[in-house]
């Protein structure tokens, strides 16, 4: 059965004002495009969870869209800090809770997995632990050793960017797999945006790629281009002069109110977005190809 | 030859790795670092990034932890429960590089807010991202960082990563597997935890003093017995670093 439905339409059905949303990816595969999308709807009152919220949630939170944030970096890689987030964390004016890159993932690991909570090993530091009472100890009843807990964490939605997919929604991903499998199978619904849609000939051809099959996603969202200024491997490089733009466009709320006003409100949808940015940024974001060698399954 | 600040404290970080290390890699100097190694005496070095990236022979000069140059030509990509379970939690990592905002007399590290109150912090900061599982479980932790006394106080406002908390002890009984902060590289010297894990200066580069690493630093710092001087950089390594991993000057 096909699932194939525009971005528009899936952003409407799935993501709700209150939900607790997961646009995953770590650097990789970002989903803007679904960020945007949610802007331009209004949606209100999310919790934004992602390792690094990155400049897509940041962007939210101008927005209005967001009440809090679940996160365990919270920067602009490679480059400093997100200052419209760190004011808002610093004034109070946006709850969080907050993780190291492990806890978060073994939360979402406890949701995708069906488990109740998910032991790690002691760190040493303790002052996060302090902090954020989800974090509990128990003793491993085997050795009497405390480990560290922490319980499942449960989206309402989870919204993630692949390469290619099928109509139903068996999606295949390469490059940094970061958090995408565990946060689509916690996710109580799966919205897909992919950069082509494929036969399920090909999909078949090479099973071992499929990361997310098709029976937990809801919607297909055909989508080129969805992660810019992140990127996707193999299609289009990540723009990291976007990334230093967004630390000086961020120093002035009327310079970020007038590019939400630009290229989010101001566009219809990503194809639109595309084709208004630069020539030039589309040229340099281009990659040469680098193939790997083929696979071979055997007839059977 | 001259050499800017920061060169020098990459060049010695990047002496600190061992011919076959697993390292765990952070972006910018730590990056340069290990690659300055590899192309060295350490060619066999392996390269982890947090990202889930194993065995990256990056072409260019990544600007976040998940540039696509990592994986293109590298050994293996696994998902970030794997890198820090199989990987990291499991003993597979000899070495990382943290870096913080402020690192204290026992080598502990903050990154996460400044200001004694978590809930109302004076200056909010990135926080642990994968750092406080690499202080906990890595073998060896080094840290890269100017030697300013700000960066240096007595005790961090909040422990991001742990270094020997209020002494050795203290962490050896939190059963944490890791060997903790093993050296921090200043631009004047070198600092390595003494029988306590108390950070004390061991080597001086060329042309600090101690007293100017003391005026620096916001404890009484000890200087070892043996204090000894850092060989200065070479043609070698200057020139290796200038123009084959950093022709842009992006990290002179």
């Amino acid at each position: 059965m096909t699932k194939l439905t525009t971005l528009q339409d899936a952003v409407a059905r799935y993501v709700k004002d209150g939900d607790t949303v997961y646009a995953a990816g770590f650097t990789h595969m970002i989903p803007f495009a679904a960020g945007h999308e949610i802007i331009r709807q209004g949606r209100k009152d999310l919790t934004l969870a992602r390792a690094t919220p990155d400049l897509i949630y940041e962007m939210m939170v101008a927005a209005g869209c967001a009440r809090k944030l679940i996160f365990s970096y919270v920067g602009n890689p490679g480059v400093g800090s997100l200052r419209i987030i760190r004011e808002q964390l610093e004034n109070g004016s946006l709850e969080w809770e907050e993780y190291s890159h492990f806890s978060m993932i073994c939360r979402l690991q406890a949701g995708a997995t069906g488990l109740p909570f998910m032991p790690m090993n002691q760190t040493a530091a303790t002052d996060l632990e302090k902090a954020n009472p989800q974090y509990r100890r128990v003793k491993d009843p085997y050795t009497g050793v405390e480990v560290v807990v922490v319980p499942p964490l449960k989206p309402d939605v989870a919204i993630v960017h692949v390469q290619r997919c099928d109509a139903e929604g068996n999606a295949q991903i390469w490059g940094i797999i970061g958090e995408q499998k565990e946060a689509a199978f916690a996710a109580e619904h799966v919205i897909l945006t992919t950069e082509e849609i494929v036969d399920e000939s090909v999909i078949r051809s090479d099973p071992n790629r499929t990361v997310i099959p098709a029976f937990i996603v809801d919607a297909v969202c055909h989508v080129p281009y969805a992660s810019h200024p992140s990127y996707t491997q193999g299609y289009y490089d990540r723009d990291n002069a976007f990334y230093l733009e967004w630390d000086r466009i961020t120093e002035d709320p009327a310079r970020v109110k007038a590019y939400l006003d630009e290229w989010v409100y101001g566009v219809k949808d990503r194809e639109a977005y595309w084709q208004k940015l630069p020539a030039e940024t589309r040229e340099r974001l281009q990659v040469k190809q680098r193939l790997a060698a083929p696979v071979d399954y055997g007839e059977y | 030859m001259e050499y800017t600040a920061s060169e020098l404290l990459i060049i010695n970080a990047a002496r600190l790795l061992k011919d076959g290390d697993t390292v765990f890699v952070g972006v910018g100097s730590p990056n340069l670092a290990c690659n300055l190694a590899m192309r060295t005496h350490a060619p066999s070095l392996l390269m982890i990034y947090e990202a889930g990236v194993v065995g990256s022979r990056p072409s260019r000069l990544p600007l976040s932890i998940g540039d696509p140059t990592l994986v293109s030509g590298a050994a293996a990509v696994t998902s970030m429960y794997e890198i820090f379970s199989l990987y990291l939690q499991r003993g597979n990592v000899d070495v990382a590089f943290l870096g913080g905002a402020q690192i204290d007399r026992y080598g502990n590290i903050n990154a996460t807010v400044i200001g004694s109150d978590y809930q109302h912090p004076k200056v909010r900061m990135p926080g642990s991202g994968g750092s406080m599982e690499i202080a906990g479980w890595a073998n060896r932790c080094y840290v890269m960082t100017p030697h300013q006394k700000r960066r240096f106080p007595e005790k961090c406002d909040f422990i991001t990563s742990a270094g020997f908390l209020g002494g050795r002890q203290q962490r050896l009984a939190t059963g944490a597997r890791g060997g903790g902060t093993q050296c921090v590289v200043t631009d004047l010297g070198l600092l390595e935890p003494d029988e306590n894990g108390e950070l004390v200066l061991t080597a001086l580069h060329t042309g600090s003093t101690l007293e100017q690493a003391r005026e620096n630093t916001g404890w009484p710092l000890r200087s070892a017995p043996d204090l000894k001087h850092t060989d200065p950089p070479t043609e070698r390594e200057l020139r290796i670093l200038r123009e084959e991993l950093d022709p842009q000057g992006t990290y002179r």
